[in-house]
């Protein structure tokens, strides 16, 4: 916006040199401050990853520096493989997301078609009650929702953790894929009927066709799944059935003396959500700006 | 066809489409919350026999020197970590996507790396920062000496009086990103001609922004104020890394939801009271559902006849 302050006057036939030093600062200001909120972005993360890869007295001694051949160390990660259980807690947290999100878009998909497809009596009221949620954090039923796995005997199980995500996410899910249903032609369900299709096999159809909102919804499902510390914490905290936010919080605690493990967990607990990240990152922004582009 | 199908009174594949949804949402969602705010009127003896107490609860935790203390700490608390993400995250996340909508090279750089601390885990950021600004490894201290500004580092962590800004800025620089984003896609929606016209009547940069863009992102503004509201008195997990259950030092960063988790489960002296704790996220309830209705209500209506 700043660069679009300066209109060139009608009647100045040549722009002067103070008029373009003025343009050319007025188009650097928005890059020095974008370049700084990047850094201050990066730099703690960096930080992190960088200092995971060398000795001891090189994190103390040095820590703005790369790592060197004669600063270099694994040691970090070793103790973190061999101290904890990292690799159950990543596969617990794998089970968990990829468990609660399929299950969410089948489920949560198959609402969206009737709610999308069908006008019936309370209708509008049903999808008012699934909305609900969208604004209402799960987190405040927690009691209840304790009491109720107590009950179900489903305390330490990745199945209690999963059951409370699908729950967390359909709301939301309903409400967008709803949406995109509705823009699905008519014309294109209704010859199908025509053909003799039942409502099942039309179904089928449509989801094929509302898959962009399938994959931007998924990938918002997730981050949130992978990155929560409350339910795990509640619902499933056993050594057992810890997943990887939960697991890298407690071996924090417990090794918060050794630099370069804790360096090591961090970096290991980031990098999968990092790279996820950047392969879905321009699909995901994308998603959430392509409402405004239309 | 339509008629055909709207005639029919309930047919069973609406039922097998809407089925699983309504049930799941109703038995993990819905039931676990009515019922915890049922068990609010209910105080539990020794015995483990529930007996109704009525409001008792809520006056308990609202007068009673032993919880009315830590309720309006938190609640305080809370207040001053919402102002905190209201007065420096949303205004930052506006600036960063009104330079997004008009710099040119890098826009995708820029955009991909400030949304990046957001998608990481708040246990993660947490422990980053608490890293970071650790006298003991001196990051921070070093950097602000290098800048000459060496006499300002403190343990800002440690200390009562400024543990509480610290760890709201640190969230505030965590969730930057989607204030960023949302503002980002508003202005981005704003017809080109609109602009265009504005500046033939030679408008400038700032007037055009504030006069014609601004009230334009104003329902965005609301949606990203209502998010942050719910998403500040719903939080928990970055005090509870970075302070522990007690959130420490003396309570100073201590917010509804460590209240919450304390008061359920009891820490040290204090034994966990299932009653209490659900009194509490009754009252967590109330505040959010409060802070929704004023968005839905009043906050929407206006924007509304605003556009009109």
């Amino acid at each position: 916006m700043l660069n679009e302050a300066h209109q060139i006057p009608s009647h100045a036939t040549q722009p002067s040199f103070l008029y373009r030093l003025h343009r050319v600062i007025d188009r650097l200001i928005p890059h020095l401050v974008l370049i700084f909120f990047t850094v201050l972005a990066l730099f703690p993360i960096a930080m992190i990853v960088i200092n995971s890869f060398k000795k001891k007295p090189a994190i103390f001694g040095q820590p703005f520096a790369l790592p060197t051949a004669k600063t270099f160390s694994l040691i970090g990660y070793e103790t973190v493989l061999v101290r904890s259980n990292f690799q159950t807690y990543f596969l617990n947290s794998i089970i968990v997301t990829f468990l609660a999100l399929i299950l969410t878009l089948w489920i949560g998909s198959l609402a969206s078609f009737a709610l999308s497809e069908y006008s019936f009596k309370g209708s509008t009221l049903l999808a008012l009650y699934l909305s609900f949620g969208i604004m209402i954090p799960i987190r405040l039923g927690t009691i209840g929702i304790l009491r109720l796995m107590v009950s179900l005997n489903l305390v330490n199980t990745l199945t209690a953790l999963i059951l409370v995500y699908i729950a967390q996410a359909l709301p939301m899910t309903v409400f967008i894929l709803t949406q995109f249903m509705r823009q699905v032609p008519r014309d294109l369900k209704e010859a199908a009927r025509l053909d003799g299709a039942s409502e099942y096999q039309i179904y089928w159809m449509v989801v094929p066709l509302v898959r962009p909102a399938l994959g931007a919804i998924g990938i918002f499902t997730m981050i949130p799944i992978w990155n929560d510390l409350w339910f795990p914490l509640i619902l499933a905290p056993s050594a057992k059935t810890a997943t990887i936010t939960l697991g890298v919080q407690q071996f924090l605690g417990q090794f918060v003396s050794d630099w370069n493990a804790v360096l090591s967990s961090l970096t290991l607990a980031m990098v999968p959500i990092l790279i996820f990240y950047l392969i879905f990152s321009q699909q995901m922004i994308r998603s959430i700006t392509a409402g405004a582009i239309k | 066809m339509q008629t055909t199908q709207a005639r029919k009174p309930f047919p069973t594949h609406i039922i097998v489409f809407l089925a699983p949804a309504v049930i799941i949402y109703t038995i993990f969602m819905i039931y676990p919350l009515l019922n915890s705010l049922r068990l609010s009127f209910f105080s539990v003896n020794d015995q483990k026999v529930a007996t109704y107490v009525g409001l008792q609860n809520y006056i308990t935790l609202l007068t009673n020197p032993d919880y009315s203390k830590s309720f309006w700490n938190a609640f305080q608390n809370n207040l001053v970590f919402f102002a905190i993400h209201m007065l420096v995250q949303n205004p930052i996340g506006l600036l960063l996507a009104a330079l997004l909508v008009s710099g040119g090279w890098g826009r995708r750089f820029y955009r991909t790396t400030l949304f990046m601390p957001t998608v990481l885990s708040v246990v993660i950021i947490g422990f980053i920062w608490q890293l970071i600004l650790n006298p003991l490894w001196g990051v921070a201290e070093s950097i602000l000496e290098f800048l000459h500004l060496g006499f300002l580092f403190k343990p800002w962590l440690g200390l009562p009086a400024t543990a509480l800004t610290t760890v709201s800025l640190i969230s505030v620089w965590q969730f930057v990103g989607i204030p960023m984003i949302l503002f980002y896609t508003a202005l981005i929606g704003i017809p080109e001609e609109l602009v265009e016209a504005a500046h033939v009547d030679g408008a400038s940069g700032w007037h055009i922004f504030w006069r014609i863009k601004f009230p334009l992102v104003l329902p965005t503004l609301g949606i990203v104020a209502i998010l942050t509201f719910v998403g500040n008195f719903n939080a928990f997990d970055l005090i509870y890394t970075m302070k522990g259950a007690l959130a420490g030092p003396a309570f100073s960063t201590d917010i509804m939801g460590t209240l919450f988790y304390r008061t359920f489960y009891g820490q040290q002296l204090q034994l966990g009271n299932p009653t209490m704790g659900a009194t509490v996220a009754a009252m967590m309830f109330l505040i959010i559902l409060t802070g929704v209705l004023i968005y839905l209500f009043l906050w929407q209506r206006r924007i509304q006849t605003y556009e009109l």
